[in-house]
């Protein structure tokens, strides 16, 4: 029998708070690597504080956090260009191209412009990869995101409703391309109930920021399931 | 400086100068600001020309002022676009960020004086500034690092703010008393109508300056763009 995989992502009575505001309380578990993190939640029910903690962009309140192996936020150095991010709006520059953007990220991580060329040319961007993203569509702009987050290959990630403002095309296009893969570890944060039921390993419910179902439990949460919690 | 740090500063910079370039958000309003103030001091003086400390002052509060314009909007296509999301999950640290940016708004202050100093040439100072040019680019360089670092640093301590149209004044205006002071007495020799020598120690007081102002940038710029 082999061994478990090492454990990616460790959550333990995480919270985070905005002024009096609870936007996280006391969230705690393990995704190992290569699996999927499901987090589902209503609007405002922390989602997003979730994914920017484990991604390193926000600290925590309270609890810690443990992601590929560095504390966070003191060991942050340490997952340089190993995360990629793709929040609900685009981060990109809209003044730059979406070609500008991805080079930019390469740069910054220390790699070859090619690099940012071959992730927008697995998003099929095409000729709109050398228009100013401000005059790109919601699609086409998710579509660049995901190319920029993607470029270094990176271990983990960090998938705020990436699918949203997506046509079916071009949301079967970026599954296939933020998808499971071998060693690749992902957070998702979905409102769609069906991928996460099917996609994650673990699925973690948040209604007003607190968590209702933290892992499968030896039996997979069906859509069905996370409604009822959701109710 | 390592060769990374080195990259990922020139790659930061190079974004904010095609940002600049593309949008033109702040560098016109600054020139126009810079001129307009020119034009203003002209008639509020009522005087032709003016000439040593008198044109010093009028020149180093024309320069600060429109500098106010790129630095209040450094850091805002950053944060308002989530690009400074990105720049950290590349790892890099708060100070490359913060000293990129200072090069950044070097760039822009060197954009703006090349218009600001032939039309102050040209429309108030009375004496030629060819016989000075070189002292004068020197107090201009040291000056140019003080503002960008002190810059630097307000534009990201008010970023997040609604109201940073006004912090970064009122961060920036007390913090640069000194460096009005040293850059004002330097020159005020060289706009004389019989040109004086430019003095070693107000040299010294902008190098003395910039020195401390990039040891404070260094020691908070962590701070500064960690959430």
């Amino acid at each position: 029998m082999s061994a478990p995989a090492p454990v990616a992502i460790a959550l333990e009575r995480v919270g985070r708070t905005f002024g009096d505001v609870v936007a996280l309380h006391d969230v705690t578990l393990e995704v190992r690597v290569g699996q999927t993190l499901c987090v589902v939640g209503r609007n405002g029910a922390g989602k997003t504080t979730l994914a920017r903690i484990v991604a390193g962009l926000l600290r925590p309140s309270q609890g810690r956090v443990r992601v590929l192996g560095a504390q966070l936020p003191a060991e942050r150095h340490a997952l340089r260009g190993r995360i990629g991010y793709v929040g609900h709006d685009a981060a990109l520059y809209r003044a730059l191209t979406a070609r500008e953007n991805a080079r930019l990220r390469a740069r910054l991580l220390g790699l070859p412009d090619a690099s940012a060329d071959r992730a927008l040319a697995a998003a099929e961007l095409g000729r709109h990869a050398d228009r100013p993203v401000r005059e790109l569509s919601r699609g086409l702009r998710q579509r660049a995101a995901v190319a920029c987050a993607l470029v270094g290959d990176p271990e983990l990630l960090v998938l705020d409703e990436p699918f949203a403002s997506l046509d079916r095309a071009a949301s079967e296009l970026v599954a296939g391309l933020v998808g499971p893969r071998e060693g690749r570890t992902r957070l998702l944060v979905t409102h769609d109930l069906e991928r996460a039921a099917r996609e994650g390993n673990v699925v973690l419910v948040l209604a007003d920021g607190r968590a209702h179902i933290a892992d499968r439990a030896g039996r997979a949460p069906s859509a069905a399931d996370l409604a009822e919690v959701l109710q | 400086m390592t060769a990374r740090l080195r990259d990922q500063l020139r790659a930061l910079v190079a974004k904010d100068v095609r940002l600049e370039l593309r949008s033109a958000e702040a560098l016109p309003a600054a020139l126009l600001f810079a001129l307009s103030a020119i034009v203003v001091i002209h008639f509020a003086f009522q005087r032709d020309t003016l000439a040593g400390p008198l044109a010093a002052g009028a020149f180093w509060v024309t320069l600060l002022f429109a500098a106010f314009l790129p630095v209040t909007r450094a850091f805002v296509v950053d944060s308002e676009q989530g690009g400074i999301d990105a720049v950290r999950l590349a790892g890099v640290d708060g100070t490359t960020v913060v000293a990129a940016k200072a090069a950044s708004l070097v760039l822009a202050l060197v954009a703006v004086e090349t218009v600001l100093v032939p039309a102050f040439a040209l429309l108030l100072l009375g004496p030629s500034l060819w016989p000075v040019l070189v002292p004068l680019l020197a107090v201009l360089a040291l000056a140019n690092v003080g503002i960008a670092v002190v810059g630097a640093v307000a534009a990201a301590l008010a970023a997040l703010s609604r109201l940073r149209e006004l912090i970064v004044p009122i961060l920036m205006l007390p913090l640069s008393v000194p460096l009005v002071i040293g850059a004002a007495e330097a020159t005020a020799p060289l706009f004389s109508q019989t040109p004086g020598d430019l003095e070693l120690r107000w040299l010294l007081l902008l190098g003395l300056y910039d020195v401390l102002f990039v040891a404070v940038a260094v020691g908070v710029a962590d701070h500064l763009i960690d959430e």
